[in-house]
């Protein structure tokens, strides 16, 4: 019995949004009378933290904190339509149509601050921190609380904006297949390194290296359980994964967390994860999806790295022990 | 764990956010740590009603009767529900982007085509009562031949999986299969030192998420119906819905947003419409919430794929011509698949700029427990494939397998095979910091490319 070491590399790029895109998302953005900002979706937070991004995207377009952004979706009579959270779409498209209703309701609350402070709303900016000033005379300003309490007792009007993204949808050419499939793409690179036993056929992943070009991090603490929440999907695709190990074959089937394989805490690699930005030209403040790419590289990778430690080819996921044994045992034949 | 490499692309930012690029605490974690946030299936309500769903015991049948009568008369039991009741039985949920035909049955009405589909469904005052009356429904089935395989499903004479589609796989505006072509793939195949085929297959993945597919379902009493789902499409969700009963949108009012994990298993419209129909039928709330077993082997898993690579390169490391046949097992319905395997006909060659293309991918029909989408569909097997077959190439000409990605990466301007100009690639960053990083050291002349400027 041999432990035997190996290392593989793999590079890959992937699409933001909907192939061919067509997938619209609309978002409504309001003041309460106190100047804190509901925005208003239909869209589903699947535990990514879809809520937390998308009030830090209007917190910066209106120039208030994140605090003050309040996330209301995902209620049909409420919310506007939005095509749903998934292809990595969520950032991208949400984000956008929030900027775009944001951007119109921060319109009208500077207008608004303009009459009370009789300037003109061309020259004034938000300071980040609640309050409304003149543009090279901070001292001159307006809370933004204050704001908000004019416009509605004393302006009569609404402090409120409506946003809509949509990349219109392609059509692909039947004979050529020439076609837009997408706006951005994220990329990646990760090297993985693992042993081998050679005699059980088990594989240890030792490290993983996950680079990641992702356009702008809007929260890098987010983009962290993202990215590294992928990366052990990625191992556990490789490895572990499958409802039908005999595939075609439609026997042995998992039913529960004990027969459907997935690593433990214990199976886990040292995990690192290194994020470049390349703002997309397209994405709010340069934003790309990540989401559903980062779980892919370290799949090759791994791959590529059990035949470098032990020479065989497993050409079939999940790489099982079982599979692994049975390749050294026909290498051998032919050896 | 994570550093933000901002030596890369300075020159394209301009660092001056405020709210954004900080890594500020998720306002939902506290209540997701300490286990107080609400999910659907946390609400409950007077009179609920549990649907259990009776299912096929075989991957190909034809149904000769169903008989319910005892089931219904199993004390508590509410309701039984067979195809009859749903007002429009047939669907296919990307029939809203116009990617038919409808091709499914809600309930299995004269067939079934996959070993679990659902046949009828039972409601009744408890879990258990609803488990015990299922176990009345008596169906006779005619067991049929069955194919379980793509290669199986492709051969002259195979059995018809489906006969909504009249073959055994998706018929696109293309034909029997999405394809790209780009130069002359035969040409680049004759002018390469060495050519490479090599075929990859994947097996089901399932999402396997923490909480499973489910929703409860109120009546308004107005003929209105609140429906608390964790789908991961609210809209999309609710339009079927609002196809299959025939009911106007408005009689409908999805609340939903917090989900357990979704990974693509929330998008297909398998639990709110007979949910919903049931509350109708019955006048009271009610409750289907997959069991795990449910949630493992009834739930649509990632298909199953197979993919030959054909390439052909030079011995100084240039990818001349690439050549993929990509099949998409996507079980007995559409649902998402045909979407995903036209997802891969956009994705390959991969990241990198091959002047000869040739791409055909299939979505192909089994009796199996349909496929549908799941986090990169179309996209990360393909991925398997190609960069284990980029490390084969490698090897086959003594190459370093890093260098030789960045002989063939694509740069800004180079043309796609699906014919897109590259904007904003970054592969080329990516593979110098993982050079760095993974101390995987390659010659100076990569280390100097860029993805957007003029090599020094």
């Amino acid at each position: 019995m041999t432990i035997r070491r190996g290392r593989g590399v793999a590079a890959v790029n992937y699409p933001t949004g909907m192939n061919l895109g067509g997938d619209p998302s609309q978002a409504l953005v309001h003041s309460t009378p106190t100047g804190s900002f509901m925005v208003t979706l239909s869209s589903v937070d699947l535990g990514q933290g879809l809520k937390q991004v998308m009030a830090q995207i209007c917190a910066e377009t209106i120039g208030v904190s994140a605090e003050q952004v309040t996330i209301d979706t995902a209620d049909t009579d409420t919310g506007p339509h939005c095509m749903g959270t998934f292809a990595s779409r969520g950032t991208h498209r949400i984000g956008n149509a929030i900027i775009q209703a944001a951007t119109e309701a921060k319109q009208v609350m500077l207008e608004v601050a303009a009459e009370e402070l009789e300037v003109d709303a061309g020259d004034l900016e938000t300071d980040g921190a609640g309050n409304i000033q003149v543009k090279g005379a901070p001292s001159k300003s307006i809370s933004i609380f204050d704001t908000a309490l004019a416009a509605h007792f004393k302006h009569g009007r609404s402090i409120s904006g409506r946003g809509m993204f949509l990349i219109p949808r392609s059509y692909p050419e039947t004979e050529t297949g020439a076609m837009k499939p997408s706006t951005c793409y994220a990329h990646a690179c990760t090297v993985a390194e693992v042993e081998v036993d050679d005699e059980t056929g088990e594989v240890t992943v030792l490290t993983v290296k996950n680079v990641f070009e992702i356009g702008r991090a809007l929260n890098p603490k987010m983009v962290e359980q993202q990215l590294v929440g992928g990366s052990w999907m990625g191992i556990s695709h490789a490895l572990y994964e499958t409802t039908e190990p005999y595939y075609p074959n439609r026997d042995h089937g998992g039913t529960d967390f004990n027969q459907y394989l997935m690593p433990g805490p214990g199976d886990l690699a040292d995990t690192e994860v290194v994020v470049l930005e390349r703002p997309s030209a397209d994405g709010p403040y340069g934003a790309k999806g990540p989401g559903e790419m980062c779980a892919n590289p370290q799949i090759p990778a791994v791959a590529n790295a059990i035949f470098d430690a032990v020479g065989v080819r497993v050409d079939h996921l999940p790489i099982t022990p079982e599979r692994i044994l049975r390749a050294l045992k026909a290498q051998q034949a032919t050896t | 764990m994570i550093r933000l490499a901002k030596d890369y692309f300075a020159d394209q930012r301009d660092d001056d956010l405020k709210q954004l690029g900080q890594g500020l605490q998720r306002s939902d974690v506290p209540g997701h740590v300490a286990g107080t946030t609400t999910y659907f299936a946390d609400r409950t309500f007077p009179r609920m009603l549990y649907l259990k769903m009776v299912r096929s015991p075989h991957h190909h049948a034809r149904i000769r009767s169903i008989d319910t009568s005892e089931a219904e008369r199993h004390p508590g039991v509410a309701r039984v529900l067979t195809h009859r009741d749903i007002p429009h039985n047939v669907y296919t949920i990307l029939i809203l982007i116009q990617i038919g035909p409808e091709d499914e049955q809600v309930l299995a009405a004269d067939k079934v085509r996959w070993k679990g589909e659902a046949v009828v469904a039972v409601l009744a005052d408890s879990e258990r009562a609803a488990n015990e009356a299922a176990a009345k429904v008596k169906i006779d089935y005619e067991i049929l031949p069955a194919v379980f395989d793509i290669d199986e499903a492709l051969k002259e004479g195979a059995t018809l999986v489906n006969e909504y589609h009249g073959n055994n796989y998706y018929t696109y505006d293309s034909g029997s299969h999405r394809k790209v072509r780009f130069g002359d793939v035969e040409k680049g195949f004759a002018e390469s030192d060495h050519i490479l085929e090599q075929t990859y297959w994947s097996s089901p993945i399932e999402h396997a998420p923490t909480e499973t597919t489910g929703c409860v379902v109120v009546p308004e009493g107005n003929d209105r119906f609140t429906c608390y789902t964790n789908t991961q499409a609210m809209f999309f969700t609710l339009d079927n819905t609002s196809i299959i009963l025939q009911m106007p949108g408005h009689k409908l009012h999805f609340v939903g947003g917090t989900v357990g994990g979704g990974f693509g298993g929330k998008v297909d419209v398998t639990v709110e419409p007979i949910a919903i129909l049931a509350s109708r039928l019955t006048g009271r709330p009610v409750s289907f919430i997959y069991s795990r077993e449910e949630e493992m082997q009834i739930s649509s898993p990632r298909a199953a794929e197979k993919i030959i690579i054909k390439d052909g390169i030079t011995k100084d490391g240039r990818i001349l011509a690439r050549k993929v046949t990509g099949y998409t097992d996507a079980g007995a319905y559409s649902r998402h698949s045909p979407y995903g395997a036209q997802k891969g006909a956009a994705h390959y060659p991969g990241p990198y700029t091959v002047p000869n293309v040739w791409i055909d991918t299939y979505c192909v029909y089994t009796n199996r427990t349909p496929s549908s989408a799941m986090r990169g569909f179309g996209v990360t097997i393909a991925d398997f494939a190609l960069e284990v077959q980029m490390d084969k190439l490698a090897r086959l000409i003594d190459m370093d397998p890093l260098e030789f990605r960045f002989i063939n990466a694509y740069r800004d301007g180079d043309m796609k095979a699906h014919r897109q100009p590259t904007e904003g690639a970054a592969l080329i960053e990516c593979m110098q910091e993982a050079s760095k990083t993974a101390n995987w050291p390659v010659a100076d002349r990569f280390m100097r490319m860029s993805s957007y400027k003029a090599e020094a």
